[in-house]
């Protein structure tokens, strides 16, 4: 009884395979097993021993259509160029992930030496937009629902009119709404590219690109032919200005989004210069190099959990926080105690020293670490990305955008309900008045200093993740810093709050119509004229308050 | 303030620079050109264009002095004239170039060619003339800084705000200049000069010419800041300097003294720029770098601030001690050092060197006065309180 | 607070403020201020801190805006609210600040010298050179305030009561009709102040004079019509004798 012997074995196999890898293919490969009979499927594999890319090419379409449950796997494999034929023995072999050989046309591991002249089966462009189409089509029916609906967008996108019949199949079945919509789409796609279609198929079908309403529903529209019916013709021109309207809404909202990210990260870089010089009044050149030490300690942490606990990985920024507030903090109390606090009351000489201490800092991280820039990694949570309606949100920007918005808090609560804050806010607003009730005023700056820095060391933390770790990384920040303390107004959190905001945004709005540096140079220009006109920003003090 | 003004104008040590200055003028070319080079005094070509390249960071550190050191404006943004200065001496030395260029095109530069332009913008009309192009030289850095001035100046934006604003605008211009689309030659700037009013711009006697003519600039530039700053107009300057308010209310139009004092030294700084450009060879976007005003404004501060003849001075030193260092093993240090001059003037020399040592001279002075009328028994003068404040630490 | 009498078309005042009103941030500095200078008259102000002296200094000057009145000098000539700080001084306002500044790094001599009445413009000063009446001019004031003998120090190295009167001087030099002192006693010794009070009255005789002052003596040595300021408001005027009377002024400023 062969049948029962290869049940039996195929048991076994499912019971080691599964508890070895644990893939879902893998399930599928062995209940393949049990119904492996000589179809289609099997008839295509000699065609890939040829070595002939037309040859490969009828193959992988027999395969796709054999309906067989070998042939996502094995397209798969083809894909990742894991699929072996021997010329000799006619054989087609897939070599799994882990480097084992499969037999092709039973899925089971194959048994006996592999042949001498195994090599792999070869690809060129045309073949890997087949194989695209026909995995695409193929994993239509796969059990994860995020596995279906790639599959339908990657049909979407291939228009390939023969998996029209797995296409109305797996709709049928589909249950998931978001899955049921992207298939419709596809189905929808495949119609309105279909020259013979029925008129008022093509006109449902240019309803359903309507509602995707993006860019590639345009770019199929686009495609429909001036002489297609009256009623087709007045649909697509209905969509097209349906789409034109929500895509430029989605574009003002993806314009926004980058604003509001580029807005917090000029925030994070501006609000230890909003203490330091928006409080204290110090101008504090060397500000970008205290959001570049942070960055620095971003790496070092990393570093020692690369090579000591990789485990924590996924924790290396949370550790970073706290040391690159100590760290930027100390050099900051450092620097007020050992210049700054000799040029109180001389701006410019303080602009002078702080600029000399910045070419400092960062040679001597440049001595210490090279010139070149350093990889700082980003945590799994941080890295990847989600649609949200029309647009991309990576999670380090929203992240990011979150983390500026809990400093900022956290400054505003500390200013505001503790000691420490009011004694700054005193000494800030009256030193002598406030020496005389006892607060002393020299530790006062020295925190007042180290607070400010210790803030662009945690900015320091964050930047890591966007940009590159350098020791020019703080130039790039500081005209901008100040250009947002400045217009923001001096001595407001507040105002640099919506300074940086107002920057970020109008930065993104201006450079679809000017690029990327022109808007900045427009922006700087903004910025210098809005001075003369406001010289104190914003949101500036009035009164007596700007005399001292 | 009663005296004759060329004798208000040439003081002591204002005479001593100028003949110092002359001197230096015939000594280089002499050496360089009629000293064998087998002879230990000879003065190398390399070592010509180097002090020629001195000179003018000599006249860039007298432009800002002019302004920050009389009337505490710190531009951190003069590297911005210097380089507009540059830029209009190089498309004259580019337009010069004719066929010889890599594409031969008899009009468009090269970097033209090889984008593609078809012909020269307008903006480029006319730097074919020399005249022309010198009147760029000081129009263009004096336009900037008159309406840039204009706008801050009646908004009375000062201190540090004039100081990063003006860090702002030399930083745009640089974000624009490292364009192609901007028509000046894009990151690489304008390189390759053949010739200056039909002078080989690489032959000994040219460099040892561009020397002379960039010590002459100097020494004029050295004369009308001598001039403005002993006139009254020199006083009110200080005056605003020390007491901005003050100086309003007793009914001086402020912003039109600080308008035409910026603006003189704009240009001033863009003639600087246009003397250094033939003697290095190339001009580039770089040279707006904030990172070069803010470099330039400290050859002021070790000069000394103030007294005219120290950011020559603070110019030269500063410049030889980088180039000593940034030639050698000890490159790598170099920042420090650069880092360390910043902090430790501001800390420790204040007044610069000059300044210090006037200072002290004045000090000296005082105290055999002093001595002097202790031993006649006069006794009318009142004791002498030490002048404790510096210049233009009032803000 | 407004007056029946204060009519800004037919005034004879020198100066002439309507229903000022400042307010920053929310505080309102001064509060419908009405007030007239006559010519030739020399007015003291006193008032508590923050009654607004300073801050009606500033409007008058042109430092400050006002949000609502009228501010006009010379019989309603000119509208000092619409002018700058410069165009203010060149109708002849002077004014000596609270702080004593002094260009300090330029002699006593080159104080003068800028302050006196010329013209301000940059290419006169670029290319001025002074004149016999100009040495006489300033001989004259350098007798008056009893600065001769200093005429050739640095400013910054003379004494407090020296600052004060070379900024006098100077304020003399600028041949002003109206003179705004703010505290000119504050840190002068008693001889001092009774010297500053007679050089006061002396000024008084050419030109108009408001002095601020706090020192209680010297505004009675000075002799002359008092207002009380108080919260941004006039609270009483009229000789020395009248407002330290008045119990309003006696309980917000004089004290019990």
């Amino acid at each position: 009884m062969p049948g029962v012997v290869i049940n039996m074995r195929g048991l076994f196999d499912r019971i080691r395979i599964f508890l070895r890898i644990l893939l879902p293919s893998a399930v599928l490969f062995v209940a393949a097993v049990a119904n492996a009979v000589a179809g289609p499927y099997e008839d295509a594999l000699p065609g890939l021993t040829t070595d002939s890319y037309s040859d490969t090419a009828a193959a992988l379409d027999q395969v796709s259509g054999s309906g067989s449950d070998l042939a996502a796997p094995l397209l798969q494999a083809l894909k990742d160029q894991r699929l072996q034929f021997s010329a000799v023995e006619k054989k087609v072999l897939i070599k799994t992930a882990d480097g084992k050989l499969l037999d092709a046309a039973t899925g089971q591991p194959f048994a006996g030496t592999p042949p001498a002249d195994l090599s792999n089966v070869r690809l060129n462009n045309r073949l890997r937009n087949l194989l695209d189409a026909a995995l695409g089509s193929l994993t239509l029916m796969a059990a994860d629902p995020n596995k279906r609906y790639d599959a339908a967008q990657s049909v979407f996108k291939s228009r390939d009119a023969a998996t029209m019949p797995v296409l109305e199949k797996a709709l049928a079945a589909e249950q998931n709404a978001r899955v049921k919509a992207a298939l419709m789409q596809a189905k929808a796609a495949i119609v309105v590219v279909t020259a013979d279609a029925p008129a008022a198929d093509k006109v449902a079908a240019i309803a359903v690109l309507r509602d995707r309403g993006d860019q590639d529903a345009m770019a199929l529209l686009q495609t429909i032919p001036a002489n297609a019916p009256p009623d087709v013709l007045a649909a697509v021109t209905e969509a097209k200005a349906n789409i034109e309207r929500n895509l430029a809404l989605w574009g003002t909202v993806q314009n926004l989004w980058y604003g509001l990210s580029l807005g917090s990260v000029l925030l994070l870089a501006a609000i230890g210069l909003a203490i330091t010089f928006g409080v204290m009044g110090v101008i504090n050149m060397a500000h970008g190099e205290m959001v570049m030490l942070g960055a620095y300690t971003t790496f070092v942490v990393q570093e020692v959990i690369r090579t000591r606990y990789p485990g924590l990985f996924d924790y290396s920024l949370t550790i970073a926080l706290p040391l690159a507030f100590v760290v930027a903090g100390a050099v900051g109390i450092a620097i007020e105690r050992s210049v700054i606090r000799f040029l109180y009351g001389r701006p410019l000489e303080t602009l002078l020293a702080t600029w000399g201490i910045s070419l400092v800092l960062q040679q001597a991280v440049r001595a210490a670490f090279g010139p070149t820039n350093k990889e700082v990694g980003n945590p799994s949570w941080m890295s990847g990305a989600f649609d949200l309606g029309g647009i991309l949100i990576t999670y380090n920007r929203l992240w990011i955008i979150v983390f500026t918005g809990i400093v900022f808090a956290a400054l505003l609560g500390m200013l505001r309900f503790t000691r420490l804050g009011l004694e700054m806010r005193a000494v800030t607003q009256n030193r002598s008045m406030a020496a005389a009730v006892g607060i002393r005023t020299a530790r006062i700056d020295a925190l007042t200093f180290g607070l400010g820095s210790g803030i662009a060391g945690i900015a320091g933390v964050a930047l890591s993740q966007i940009d590159n770790v350098s020791p020019n990384l703080g130039q790039g920040y500081i005209i901008d810093s100040f250009m947002v303390v400045v217009f923001g107004g001096v001595g407001n959190l507040w105002g640099t709050l919506v300074g940086a905001l107002t920057l970020g945004i109008a930065n993104k709005f201006l450079e679809p119509f000017a690029g990327a540096v022109l808007g900045k140079i427009a922006v700087l220009v903004f910025i210098i004229l809005f001075i003369q006109k406001r010289p104190r920003g914003m949101f500036a003090l009035k009164g007596r308050a700007i005399e001292a | 303030m009663t005296s004759h003004p060329l004798i208000r104008m040439l003081d002591r040590g204002s005479t001593l620079f100028l003949v110092l200055l002359g001197a230096f003028a015939i000594a280089i070319p002499v050496l360089n050109l009629l000293v064998p080079a087998t002879s230990s005094l000879h003065v190398s070509t390399y070592l010509v264009a180097l002090l020629g390249k001195y000179i003018c960071y000599g006249l860039l550190a007298l432009s800002i002095d002019l302004i920050w050191g009389y009337v505490g404006i710190l531009s951190l943004g003069h590297g911005a004239f210097f380089a507009l200065g540059g830029y209009a001496m190089g498309m004259y030395l580019m337009r010069q170039i004719g066929t010889r260029g890599v594409y031969a095109d008899p009009i468009l530069p090269d970097f033209m060619v090889f984008l593609n332009w078809k012909e020269l913008p307008f903006f480029w009309y006319g730097f074919q003339n020399f005249g022309y192009a010198m009147f760029m030289v000081l129009f263009v850095p004096g336009l900037l800084a008159f309406v840039f001035g204009w706008f801050a100046f009646r908004s009375r934006v000062t201190g540090v705000y004039l100081s990063i604003i003006t860090q702002a605008l030399t930083y745009a211009l640089l974000l624009g200049f490292f364009r192609n689309n901007f028509g000046f030659g894009g990151n690489n700037g304008l390189t390759d000069f053949k010739d200056i009013l039909g002078f080989n711009i690489q032959a000994d006697t040219t460099r040892n010419a561009l020397l002379v003519i960039s010590c002459l600039a100097l020494g004029l530039c050295f004369l009308i800041c001598r001039a403005i700053v002993t006139s009254k107009f020199g006083k009110v300057l200080v005056a605003i300097r020390d007491a901005e308010a003050r100086t309003r209310f007793m009914g001086y139009r402020v912003e039109s003294y600080k308008l035409f004092v910026f603006t003189v030294s704009a240009c001033m700084a863009g003639v600087a720029g246009a003397l250094y450009v033939p003697q290095v060879g190339i001009i580039n976007p770089s040279e707006f770098a904030p990172a070069n005003s803010i470099e330039a404004v400290i050859w002021v501060a070790v000069g000394g601030r103030g007294t005219l003849i120290g950011p020559v001075l603070g110019a030269f030193v500063v410049n030889y001690t980088k180039t000593f260092f940034t030639t050698g093993l000890l490159a790598p240090y170099w920042l420090f050092v650069l880092g360390g001059l910043f902090i430790g003037t501001t800390l420790f020399l204040p007044r610069g060197i000059v300044g210090a040592w006037a200072h002290w001279r004045a000090g000296v002075k005082e105290k055999s006065e002093a001595k002097r009328s202790a031993e006649a028994e006069d006794g009318m003068l009142p004791t002498r309180g030490s002048p404790s404040t510096q210049p233009g630490a009032a803000e | 607070m407004t007056d029946a009498t204060y009519n800004s078309e037919t005034t004879s005042a020198l100066l002439y403020l309507n229903d000022i009103s400042v307010s920053f941030d929310g505080f309102r500095a001064l509060n419908e201020l009405s007030f007239v200078i006559e010519p030739g008259e020399m007015r003291a102000i006193i008032g508590p801190n923050g009654a607004g002296k300073t801050t009606m200094m500033d409007v008058i000057t042109g430092k400050t805006r006002p949000d609502t009145g009228d501010v006009f000098f010379e019989q309603g000539k000119y509208d000092l609210s619409t002018l700058d700080e410069t165009e203010i001084a060149t109708l002849g306002i002077g004014r000596k600040f609270q702080k004593p500044t002094v260009f300090e790094m330029h002699t006593v001599e080159d104080n003068l010298q800028l302050a006196l009445k010329n013209d301000r413009g940059v290419k006169a000063t670029l290319f001025w050179s002074s004149s016999p009446e100009q040495e006489t001019r300033l001989d004259e004031v350098l007798e008056t305030v009893r600065l001769k003998h200093l005429r050739h120090r640095i400013a910054g190295s003379l004494s407090h009561g020296q600052k004060q009167w070379l900024e006098i001087a100077m304020l003399l030099a600028q041949d002003p009709k109206l003179l705004l002192v703010d505290e000119p006693v504050a840190g002068m010794t008693d001889v001092e102040t009774m010297q500053t009070a007679e050089l006061l009255r002396e000024i008084n005789r050419t030109k108009s004079v408001v002095v601020v002052e706090h020192d209680m003596a010297f505004v009675r040595e000075l002799g002359v019509k008092v207002t009380c300021l108080h919260e941004g408001s006039v609270l009483a005027e009229g000789s020395i004798d009248q407002v330290s009377a008045n119990d309003r002024v006696v309980e917000v400023y004089l004290g019990r």
